[in-house]
């Protein structure tokens, strides 16, 4: 996970001297879906929560730093903090009676809020600008660095996405993070290990939101503008195949996903206007009964298979690579996770 | 503490499932340092009365006293804090986990750091983590099962699935340890293993143990005292030998 961590800092540290501005807009969005996903990730993968609604969750970053600071002047860095705190605060709240759903009513219930989302902006509109929207200043390059406004906000997001993945790598490795893969795996003996699940639950369905609403801020800041239809359902089922496709129960397969719902879309409508929800579909049902397990799931199988060839020299695997191995299957499946009968 | 050396007190429990009176009034108590059999025939209330103890199931009426203080209306969380760690009859492990993270969960009712410290990695969290890594060690070998801590927990056999289990129970350094069937599914070699450890853990580990069984011979070689239920009452109590002539017990086991 080091290694990946300082590969991904590093490549996208070095990038932008290699990419047109588009590219360099295109690349941003990546790393803020990243960060998006991740909190969905947290959330599905580890925890066994659904959640339909974290679009939800980006527009609540996205309008809180458009109003900071195009209404209150506040600094950008600020209002990234604040959509934080806001969104996890949110999350919090709304994963309290959330604790009585299950399985499929958690579906409908984070749909809901999904499908509200764009009704709610355009109701407060003395707030939002209602459909009009809000148009962001693009935050200045600061220190007189000799970077265009386009390449700092690359790094800002490539920043934000390199502190998140750690902060939720040492989370996922711990003692809390036990206790939130516990309760996805078996919910009553976590309670009888002393997990209080329903405050786990609650507390990472906040985290989840705080990750999605940091990213909303950034996606507003890259943007430059919000306006409430960018927030429709679409927004959040986008996430969720994102999430499927990159690997749910992984932290790296935040990244993936991200590329996915960049890159997929723009190319797809190069075929036809239709097709980028067809190829969507599509995808997300490949990857559940093919490979659950996403391409994080797919990168690690292969990364295991290469280091068991060149051992093979070596006395024949034990029996705890072998094992090791068909737990891969088990271990972040979207099957596993998505399809247990509740 | 009443002035007696009972650590559980279990008065007169009722539990009903919509129409069957699974326990029907039942009163025992199991006193420190001691293995206390508890037995009965396939349906007779025995996880149910384990199930009330770790506050999943509500009686309607009775009392359940640990260490004086009162179990009822407890968060089920609160339970493995209180001192009282178990097992599963029917095997509740987390799969996706290695053994040694399964185990590594028993230790959580007897540490602290939350989400932001372990998200910053702070000291203390540096040091709860090997704090909990070393005492789930310690119950992995206690177990004898440290060639397998790295290991998937599933797809291990049974009988060591059933090892994991205690393991993970003991590193909850209990004062209770409520074991639901622990030779359900081992085979002889493995019983006889069994009956040794239960005398290490109320030996050297000094952990009182109530323990449900099938295993006759187990249950009449380890227990320093046998409660015996049927249809939800309690129909016999006293020492192995003695519950082992007892003319009801006879009648309710080879009845069915
Ligand atoms: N959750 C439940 N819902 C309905 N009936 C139950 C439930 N749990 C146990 N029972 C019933 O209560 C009785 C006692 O069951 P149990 O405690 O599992 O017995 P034992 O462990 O002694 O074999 C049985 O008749 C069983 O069917
Ligand atoms: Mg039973």
């Amino acid at each position: 996970m080091r290694l990946g961590l300082l590969l991904v800092a590093g490549v996208g540290y070095l990038l932008p001297a290699a990419l047109s501005s588009y590219q360099t807009f295109e690349f941003t969005q990546v790393f803020i879906y990243a960060v998006a996903l991740l909190g969905l990730n947290i959330l599905i993968g580890y925890n066994g929560q659904f959640s339909l609604g974290h679009g939800a969750f980006y527009a609540i970053g996205a309008y809180t730093t458009a109003i900071m600071t195009t209404r209150w002047d506040i600094p950008y860095g600020w209002a990234i903090i604040a959509a934080g705190a806001l969104s996890l605060v949110v999350g919090f709240l709304f994963g309290l009676p959330a604790l009585r759903f299950e399985g499929l009513y958690l579906a409908l219930a984070t749909f809901a809020l999904a499908l509200a989302t764009p009704q709610v902006l355009k109701y407060f509109d003395t707030w939002t600008g209602g459909s009009q929207g809000i148009v962001l200043d693009k935050p200045s390059v600061p220190l007189g660095l000799p970077i265009s406004a386009d390449q700092y906000l690359y790094y800002l997001s490539l920043t934000v996405l390199v502190i998140l993945l750690l902060l939720a790598h040492n989370l996922l490795r711990g003692r809390a993070g036990r206790a939130i893969t516990a309760i996805r795996d078996n919910p009553i003996a976590a309670e009888a290990m002393g997990v209080n699940a329903a405050l786990y639950k609650s507390l990472t369905f906040g985290v989840s939101a705080m990750y999605t609403g940091i990213a909303g801020a950034l996606g507003a800041l890259a943007v430059a503008f919000v306006a409430p239809d960018t927030f429709s359902a679409f927004l959040s089922i986008n996430f969720l195949v994102g999430s499927v496709v990159g690997g749910v129960a992984s932290i790296s397969g935040a990244i993936f996903g991200g590329a996915f719902i960049e890159f997929v879309p723009t190319y797809a409508q190069e075929i036809s206007r239709a097709a980028p929800w067809a190829i969507f579909g599509l995808t997300l049902i490949i990857f559940m009964y093919v490979m659950p397990t996403g391409v994080a799931g797919l990168i690690r199988r292969v990364a295991a298979a290469l280091a068991r060839s060149m051992a093979s020299e070596q006395p024949a695997p034990d029996s705890q690579t072998a094992a090791a191995e068909a737990a891969e299957g088990n271990r972040g499946s979207a099957r596993a996770v998505l399809g247990k009968p509740d | 503490m009443a002035g007696n050396d009972a650590l559980l007190v279990v008065q007169d429990i009722v539990v009903r499932f919509s129409g069957i009176v699974a326990l029907d009034g039942v009163t025992f108590e199991v006193e420190a340092g001691k293995i206390v059999g508890l037995i009965g025939p396939n349906g007779a209330g025995k996880t149910t009365l384990f199930n009330c103890l770790s506050c999943l199931y509500r009686p309607v009426n009775g009392a359940i006293t640990f260490a004086g203080r009162s179990l009822l209306g407890l968060p089920r969380y609160r339970i493995a804090e209180m001192g009282i760690c178990r097992t599963f009859q029917n095997l509740a492990l987390f799969s996706t986990m290695s053994v040694l993270e399964n185990v590594m969960l028993g230790v959580h009712s007897r540490t602290r750091t939350g989400f932001l410290s372990q998200a910053l990695r702070l000291p203390q969290a540096r040091r709860e983590e090997s704090f909990i890594h070393d005492q789930a060690m310690q119950a992995i070998s206690f177990l004898s099962l440290e060639h397998l801590a790295g290991h998937p927990a599933a797809g291990l056999p049974y009988g060591t699935l059933k090892r994991i289990e205690i393991a993970r129970a003991l590193a909850g350094a209990p004062k209770l340890l409520l074991l639901d069937e622990p030779a359900g599914g081992l085979n002889h070699e493995e019983v006889t293993e069994l009956v040794g450890l239960l005398r290490e853990i109320r030996d050297r580990l000094k952990v009182t143990v109530l323990l449900v069984e099938h295993h006759m011979n187990l249950v009449m070689q380890v227990s320093d005292r046998v409660v015996v239920l049927d249809f939800g009452r309690k129909i016999a109590e006293g020492p192995p030998a003695q519950v082992q002539r007892n003319a009801e017990v006879i009648r309710a086991y080879l009845g069915r």
